[in-house]
């Protein structure tokens, strides 16, 4: 039964998430903190913590999580499982019409007008990570004082390296970890 | 290419290291899966992998695993899309499972501040790299309608923060009406 309660709950979260890791949060919160009460507020602001610090979705890192605590390894799986399958049904389905109707050409129209956007977006975020680096966690509005310069010359050296040797990226972002493993500890 | 038993080990492989390494939100996957798979297994074009990217920020779900539903779909079918998922799902679930054992150490552990800290800057730096490259690549079409509708979503997603549901389904508009009356212009012409 709490398999069941379980895989329907993270159903839920990965049915009506849209736009990424931060739009799922209040939805993640609302299912399992308020509705079945299987972690604490204090708990879920953990995960969000631990999420961050992690790679991979924040929605498969809530399910890992909140399975392992209710119902064992068996949880976390089925938990997973619920959180994907909404995604896999409804990107399976628009990635068969987008092969069978990309030649025509209203649909090429709107893959035209969406691949810009596309690159803004990608943008947009990127750009809000270049904020967190530089102001770590002070924020824009801190100003000159509050701008880590040992991000800033990491950011420029890494960006560099990218363009001119064209670097495999997780080699130039473990770099980065090296680096600031062997920098921050005597400055912070 | 070959669709061998190599092949599908080559293509879970190559989700899981990505999935491994998507510090920093979802969106880090897509610069890594566009270098891994457009340019060094030249597997996906370039444009290809934009629209997929555009297919996977509108649809529900993490954009990780729908990025992953669709390079595993693209190269070998709903088989291709169970082994993306699974390469993709496995990382923060064997992960995260080791660190729930003792997560408050982990949380307040130093040293994985310090990492994650120089990470952060080297994620920001992979971003700005692919986004670079893009906008160069986009300008070099001398297209006007481009260009205007990329600013006008950075405006939007940036500093209005509008719904990216919304913004895709104008820019998607926007894109028909050009086509249509591209065309019509033309016919006109003759």
């Amino acid at each position: 039964m709490i398999y069941l309660k379980l895989f329907w709950s993270f159903f839920q979260i990965g049915l009506f998430s849209f736009g990424g890791g931060y739009a799922a949060m209040p939805l993640i919160q609302n299912q399992v903190v308020d509705i079945n009460g299987w972690l604490t507020m204090s708990e879920f602001a953990d995960v969000i913590t631990i999420s961050q610090m992690t790679p991979g979705p924040i929605g498969i890192n809530a399910a890992t999580f909140v399975g392992l605590r209710i119902g064992g390894i068996q949880g976390a799986m089925v938990a997973t499982l619920g959180c994907v399958l909404p995604s896999c049904v409804i990107v399976l389905t628009l990635a068969y019409i987008y092969y069978k109707y990309r030649g025509l050409s209203v649909v090429q129209g709107v893959l035209n007008g969406l691949r810009p956007a596309v690159i803004a977006m990608i943008a947009s975020a990127g750009l809000t990570l270049v904020i967190l680096a530089f102001w770590n966690g002070k924020g824009i509005t801190s100003g000159v004082d509050g701008i880590d310069y040992v991000a800033v010359v990491l950011f420029a050296i890494a960006f560099m390296i990218l363009r001119k040797w064209k670097m495999n990226p997780v080699h130039v972002m473990i770099g980065a970890g090296v680096i600031g493993l062997c920098v921050y500890p005597f400055i912070l | 290419m070959k669709k061998d038993i190599k092949f599908y080990y080559k293509l879970f492989a190559a989700t899981f290291y990505l999935s491994a390494f998507t510090f920093g939100g979802g969106f880090v996957i897509i610069p890594l899966m566009r270098k891994k798979f457009v340019d060094q297994y030249k597997w996906i074009e370039e444009k290809e992998m934009l629209d997929l990217t555009a297919i996977a920020q509108s649809s529900p779900g993490a954009i990780a695993v729908n990025a992953a539903i669709l390079v595993g779909y693209r190269l070998a079918g709903v088989i291709g899309a169970m082994l993306t998922i699974l390469g993709t799902v496995l990382p923060p679930l064997l992960i995260l499972s080791v660190i729930s054992l003792a997560y408050t150490q982990f949380r307040d552990s130093l040293i994985v501040r310090y990492v994650l800290r120089g990470m952060q800057a080297g994620v920001a730096a992979v971003i700005i790299d692919v986004v670079v490259t893009m906008v160069i690549d986009l300008l070099k079409e001398r297209n006007v309608l481009p260009v205007f509708v990329m600013i006008g979503s950075f405006v939007a997603t940036f500093f209005l923060h509008i719904n990216v549901v919304f913004v895709i389904l104008v820019s998607g508009i926007i894109g028909s009406m050009a086509m249509y009356y591209g065309k019509h212009i033309k016919k006109s012409g003759e």
